[in-house]
């Protein structure tokens, strides 16, 4: 048992109703009158962050609701999760927002899904549920049927506004003007500087918590894998990680490694879509063709792997399902390639002023707002955050290679780019070693049932640590929380706008690069 | 055969036919109506230089009212069935509507539930399916030409 449980009991003994460890998870069953200063303690006091509130309807089992918390401990590769029990008659219970910033949109998601609401929320505003929805349907309980079409009620959606001489408002969205996600933007400006921008997304929600528990095991990878399309591999891994867990499997080494190739692709593919669309959005074409064109090969190179241009199909509970296709000298040439030809181009990128002088100090996220909304992945490391989940809860076969987590200071757009360029190239160490060394072997094991029982899967995906909780019963799927990392990072976007400039707007957003499906779900 | 020639021969198919329906290009209004992505990952590519669909004269345009058809991805959820019919109404007719990927054409693994229409044929009359999850961009590019044949046949029986 760690250091960090101990001092909490310390701290709480007797409000401390129940320990349970399994795995690397430690599960503290609290009061729910001090579930503020219990967290309070371990954000401020043990410096852990909050990485996913979620809420599960246990009534059928002892007439409660329960909600989660849960903080990682990058130092031992482990998990503290709170647990408060809510009653059915009485669904209320204290928010943590004022204290954990971060909070805000799970509690917030809680009481749309679950109607549970979080007393002292500054902002409880309905989130994932539009103003047409009507009041006290509640699609996560257990008692909603997914079929179920609620009519639309009259209802209206209240923004924030900034008023004063010359304010005026720039609404933007839902559909818009390039190939990309639904979301609105309701931008307040003053002349050329934004003063404030406001975020409305969940237009693309599908329903898909609600949907695991409505398909078959067999099913649940492929649902996984279309939660956010262009984090496909990230995603299936998570979910299987998970599920392997709660049947204690080991997987076979070979799997592991091609688990890690398979992510490493992914990121190369999304980083150098990610700076493809800066040079777009600077207008600097010729950049941003060689960019996609750089793209291409590397969805070419993953269907030549894979049969599959966003490596879909290949995890499964148990190992994947198909060796990699290809031999090793042929994706290993590819991929020396591509290297080269991103160097060249990033050596363009940087000594081309007119981009540089569009990017430099643009969009700057500075580190205690950044590490206030518990920013993941490339764009929280851009800002000072140094943390990645393939180093501090490492997974697949990464504690056998050599990689260096990036992180920079500057938080701007360029330092994202810088970020993500170099993370690249130790990607592609990173698919060097792992081809290197791939063991023989099987790549799966059969699986035939998953026994009853709950666990976390944790993964780094191009955007950031995408975390699943999953509780099985009876061979099916009773919960499966998913946390896209874009649902940690698209509040950053309104702090990282400000005083800047409305035509910068599509530079900053693309240089966060935010998944709208995976926020939505 | 690779990619390059593969888009070439297809290309150049779709080039005569574009010019023969329309005069000189087709333009094609995207919308998203709650898809995961990746249908909106492959129609970018068909930008990118390798496909480049701009030489066959197919534009992606920004704004509904400068389209000709729409090419609609996901299986519309609640919440962008609206914003999808508002699109739809703001597109001049005569026009074309494509549904791209698995799920726009029958709601594929998101199906028909409380957060998803079931597929862009339930909201608005659609011309041409094209499956697959993504499509491929030859796929795209091979839809785009089966639209445009029923095109020329729905114009031939009105002149009838």
């Amino acid at each position: 048992m760690n250091a960090n449980i101990e001092s909490i009991k310390k701290e709480f003994n007797t409000n401390v109703l129940e320990v349970s460890t399994l795995h690397n998870e430690t599960y503290l069953t609290v009061k729910k009158e001090l579930i503020v200063k219990m967290c309070d303690y371990i954000y401020h006091h043990l410096d852990l962050p909050v990485v996913c509130i979620f809420a599960t309807d246990e009534r059928k089992i002892d007439g409660s609701f329960k909600i989660h918390y849960v903080f990682s401990e990058a130092r031992d590769d482990s998990f503290i999760i709170l647990r408060i029990s809510i009653d059915e008659k009485n669904p209320k219970y204290p928010s943590i927002t004022n204290k954990i910033a971060s909070a805000n949109w799970y509690e917030r998601e809680i009481q749309d899904m679950f109607g549970l609401i979080p007393q002292g929320h500054p902002d409880p505003r309905r989130l994932m549920n539009f103003e047409d929805w009507p009041a006290g349907v509640h699609p996560l309980r257990k008692d909603f049927d997914i079929k179920t079409k609620p009519p639309r009620v009259d209802g209206e959606y209240i923004y924030r506004r900034v008023e004063g001489e010359g304010v005026y408002e720039i609404p933007v969205g839902p559909v818009h003007a390039g190939v990309i996600e639904p979301g609105h933007f309701r931008f307040s400006v003053a002349g050329e500087p934004i003063i404030n921008l406001e975020i409305r997304h969940f237009y693309t929600h599908k329903g898909v918590e609600k949907l695991f528990e409505n398909i078959s095991i067999d099913k649940a990878v492929f649902l996984a894998e279309r939660i956010s399309g262009d984090n496909s591999v990230a995603h299936a891994v998570t979910f299987c990680q998970a599920m392997e867990k709660i049947a204690g499997l080991n997987i076979p080494p070979r799997a592991n490694h091609i688990r890690t190739i398979l992510l490493e692709l992914e990121r190369i593919y999304n980083h150098i879509a990610d700076i493809a669309g800066i040079a777009t959005d600077v207008a600097f074409s010729f950049g941003a063709a060689h960019a996609n064109k750089l793209k291409e090969d590397v969805l070419q190179l993953n269907e030549r792997v894979t049969g599959s241009r966003l490596l879909r199909g290949m995890n499964t509970i148990g190992g994947v399902r198909r060796d990699i296709g290809g031999s090793k000298d042929e994706i290993l040439l590819s991929l020396s390639i591509i290297q080269r030809d991103f160097r060249k181009l990033m050596e363009h990128l940087s000594s081309t002023p007119s981009l540089m002088d569009r990017i430099e100090t643009t969009g700057r996220l500075y580190n205690d707002i950044a590490k206030g909304l518990h920013v993941v992945g490339p764009v929280g490391r851009a800002s000072g955050i140094d943390r990645d989940m393939r180093r501090d809860h490492p997974y697949a076969a990464y504690k056998e290679f050599n990689f260096k987590v990036i992180v920079s200071k500057a938080g701007d757009v360029h330092a994202r780019t810088i970020v993500r360029a170099d993370e690249v190239c130790e990607s592609v160490g990173l698919i060097e070693q792992a081809l290197w060394s791939l063991p023989e072997g099987d790549i799966r094991v059969k699986v035939d049932k998953i026994p009853d029982g709950y666990a976390l899967g944790i993964c780094e995906a191009p955007r950031g640590e995408t975390i699943y909780w999953i509780r099985t019963s009876g061979n099916k799927i009773e919960r499966c929380k998913v946390r896209d990392p874009s649902f940690c990072n698209w509040l950053s976007i309104e702090y990282a706008v400000l005083d800047n400039i409305v035509p910068d707007f599509p530079i900053i957003n693309k240089s966060l690069s935010l998944s709208y499906s995976g926020n939505d779900m | 055969m690779t990619v390059e020639d593969e888009i070439e021969i297809m290309g150049q198919r779709l080039n005569d036919k574009i010019r023969n329906i329309f005069g000189r290009s087709l333009h094609i209004r995207e919308v998203d109506a709650g898809s995961c992505n990746a249908c909106e990952v492959e129609v970018n590519a068909l930008s990118n230089p390798i496909y480049d669909i701009e030489r066959f004269g197919l534009h992606i345009v920004a704004s509904p009212r400068h389209a000709d058809m729409l090419l609609v991805t996901g299986p519309v959820t609640r919440n962008m069935e609206l914003a999808l019919l508002k699109t739809y109404n703001a597109t001049p007719s005569p026009k074309l509507v494509a549904a791209m990927g698995s799920c726009a054409c029958n709601g594929g693994i998101f199906g028909d539930t409380y957060a998803s229409c079931g597929g862009v044929d339930k909201i608005i009359p659609v011309d041409v399916y094209i499956p697959g999850c993504p499509p491929r961009p030859q796929a795209v590019i091979f839809g785009l030409m089966v639209a445009l044949d029923k095109l020329e046949q729905k114009i031939r029986k009105k002149e009838v």
